[in-house]
């Protein structure tokens, strides 16, 4: 195997094992901040010795063992510490390790670490970090690129969550029945800030980041695996895939948009299309229809349609009439009205829009404004939609969105420009 | 989302900064330093630098033949960034809220400075579509 290839694949298992890991060590010694960051520090060893020595016999229990001596080593210096403090007799009962419960091989913690990083007292951006670096097993320093912050502000981004954590006193269990629900929407809802993060990017002018996207569906599919049987962690891995799939043809070679109208669908990843579209019918097949899967429905008939033109929009609009009922997303209002618009004209379209205006939530927003200017075009007001491309041109913060929107502004200008020049033509000619 | 909070004054502004005294200029920088870490510790700081005065600034244009041709005197009422901070918040609230902080910092006297701070979102991320 050539060096690469063995750093590749080490890396790879590494990141599949650090929740198994972490959930042992956890389990073990009972303090998640601090077993956090001893896995850490396991997994950056494991990366420099395996492709240097070769795979360990069990990678997992050599982890959980190098793991367990950095633990151990700061448990015995924070135990100096505090009894430097001479407060060392009531914690020392705490702070021993329970042995026993060290390496037993089926057993997988990383449901609960699941729900202990997507807490609902963090903030999104520290539930990712943390869900990043303790589930996906990243670096912080791999976080911190991502998301384009230095490493020191990431490391007490993490830092700050983990000690909200153990401020909240959480016990290292799965939620109880009545939690669960909840518990398990912020998680997932955890994933796809993730996915759209890596999809929309976040930062400056590169459109899509692929590592980010590509952790979120690995982390999805970690979910949908440990709960087979709920509809709508099938159903976000379904979305995930399903939108992934047009990656290719979403943007062109110096990274502007291409809409959904003008892309070329053979760049379309079918492969992605296929296993989305098998998740989610079975997903739907259980009865317990949410958000993720109505969402992943409308992609998938986007994704089925032939050609833009072929597109089923009565569908699409039964599904966003179904998606009204789950979401409070004000963004689902908007999309709704593009649907409308497509079934029943731009007129319908633009009265649902006019409705939206005083929704404090859209307020001042681009995409508001972007819809307006789209609807306003098809129903031939041409001068009105210039006015709402260019307002939210002025709005978006996204580069390539904001380029996009300038296009279609100039696009307009132009034909009015011509047209007017055109309409004063044919005026001389008939005066003269 | 990521925002710069910029700090501008007029060549006026600089040169009242510059006659501020010296137990003034140690309690602004005192402040600036233990703003800064906070940022930093609470996770949220990307960048922060403080600028050169507006007497080493200079306006760049290429001429012709492609060469730069500088440009340094400037009217007193041009606004100067003093300096800027760009930083990684959940919402403009959380934006405008530390911007208000910076705003505060202690002037002459030790009392607020009250300077204006222009807050813009950097260029980011793309509204979610489904």
């Amino acid at each position: 195997m050539s060096r690469e290839l063995l750093d590749a694949s080490s890396d790879h298992l590494l990141r599949e094992l650090a929740p198994q890991v972490l959930g042992a060590v956890v389990r073990r010694f009972h303090d998640f901040a601090a077993a956090e960051d001893a896995v850490q520090e396991a997994l950056l060893a494991a990366a420099m010795q395996w492709p240097r020595d070769g795979l360990p016999d069990s990678p997992r229990g050599w982890l959980i063992q190098v793991a367990a001596r950095r633990m151990t080593d700061y448990l015995r210096s924070e135990e100096a510490r505090r009894r430097r403090e001479t407060e060392a007799a009531a914690e020392a009962a705490h702070l021993a390790p329970d042995a026993g419960v060290v390496t037993e091989p089926g057993h997988d913690d990383t449901l609960t670490l699941f729900f202990m990083c997507c807490h609902p007292s963090l903030t999104p951006s520290s539930a990712i970090a943390l869900t990043l670096r303790a589930v996906g097993g990243l670096t912080t320093a791999e976080i911190a690129h991502a998301f384009l912050v230095p490493e020191a502000t990431m490391s007490q981004r993490i830092s700050r969550a983990k000690a909200s954590i153990k401020a909240s006193s959480l016990p290292f269990q799965l939620p109880t029945a009545q939690e669960r629900a909840q518990r398990l929407r912020t998680v997932l809802h955890v994933l796809y800030l993730i996915f759209n993060e890596g999809y929309t990017s976040s930062a400056g002018a590169q459109l899509q980041r692929l590592e980010l996207s590509g952790e979120a569906i690995r982390l999805a599919r970690s979910v949908h695996a440990l709960l087979p049987d709920d509809a709508e962690a099938a159903g976000l891995l379904a979305l995930m895939l399903l939108t992934d799939a047009r990656r290719a043809a979403r943007s062109g070679p110096d990274e502007e948009l291409i809409p959904l109208t003008k892309q070329d669908r053979t760049r379309w990843d079918r492969a992605e299309i296929s296993e989305g579209i098998a998740l989610l019918t079975a997903a739907l097949a259980k009865g317990s229809i949410g958000p993720y899967q109505l969402q992943a429905a409308i992609a998938a008939v986007h994704d089925e349609a032939p050609s833009a033109e072929q597109t089923d929009w009565p569908q699409i609009l039964a599904l966003y009439d179904l998606l009204k009922r789950t979401s409070e997303n004000p963004m689902v209002l908007l999309n709704h009205a593009i649907a409308e618009a497509m079934v029943h004209g731009p007129v319908k379209g633009l009265e649902l829009v006019a409705e939206l205006d005083s929704d404090p939530r859209l307020a001042g927003h681009h995409r508001l404004d972007a819809v307006r200017a789209h609807l306003l075009e098809m129903a031939g007001d041409r001068a009105a939609a210039l006015t709402h491309y260019r307002l939210a041109a002025g709005r978006t913060t996204s580069v390539p969105e904001r380029n996009y929107l300038i296009a279609q502004a100039a696009r307009l200008s132009g034909d009015t420009a011509n047209k007017v020049q055109a309409t004063r033509g044919a005026d001389l000619t008939e005066h003269s | 989302m990521k925002y710069i909070l910029m700090m501008t004054g007029t060549k006026a502004d600089f040169d009242w900064y510059a006659r501020w005294t010296k137990q003034d200029l140690e309690a602004q920088a005192a402040f600036m330093h233990a703003f800064n870490k906070e940022l930093k510790d609470s996770g949220v700081l990307v960048s922060a630098e403080g600028l050169g005065f507006p007497d080493q600034a200079r306006i760049v244009r290429a001429g012709s033949d492609g060469q730069p041709i500088t440009d340094g005197v400037f009217p007193e009422s041009k606004e100067f960034l003093a300096g800027y901070w760009i930083i990684d918040v959940e919402s403009p609230e959380r934006a405008y809220q530390i911007a208000a902080r910076a705003s505060a910092a202690p002037g002459p006297g030790g009392k607020a400075s009250n300077m204006p701070i222009e807050v813009r979102p950097v260029m980011s991320g793309a509204p979610k579509q489904p």
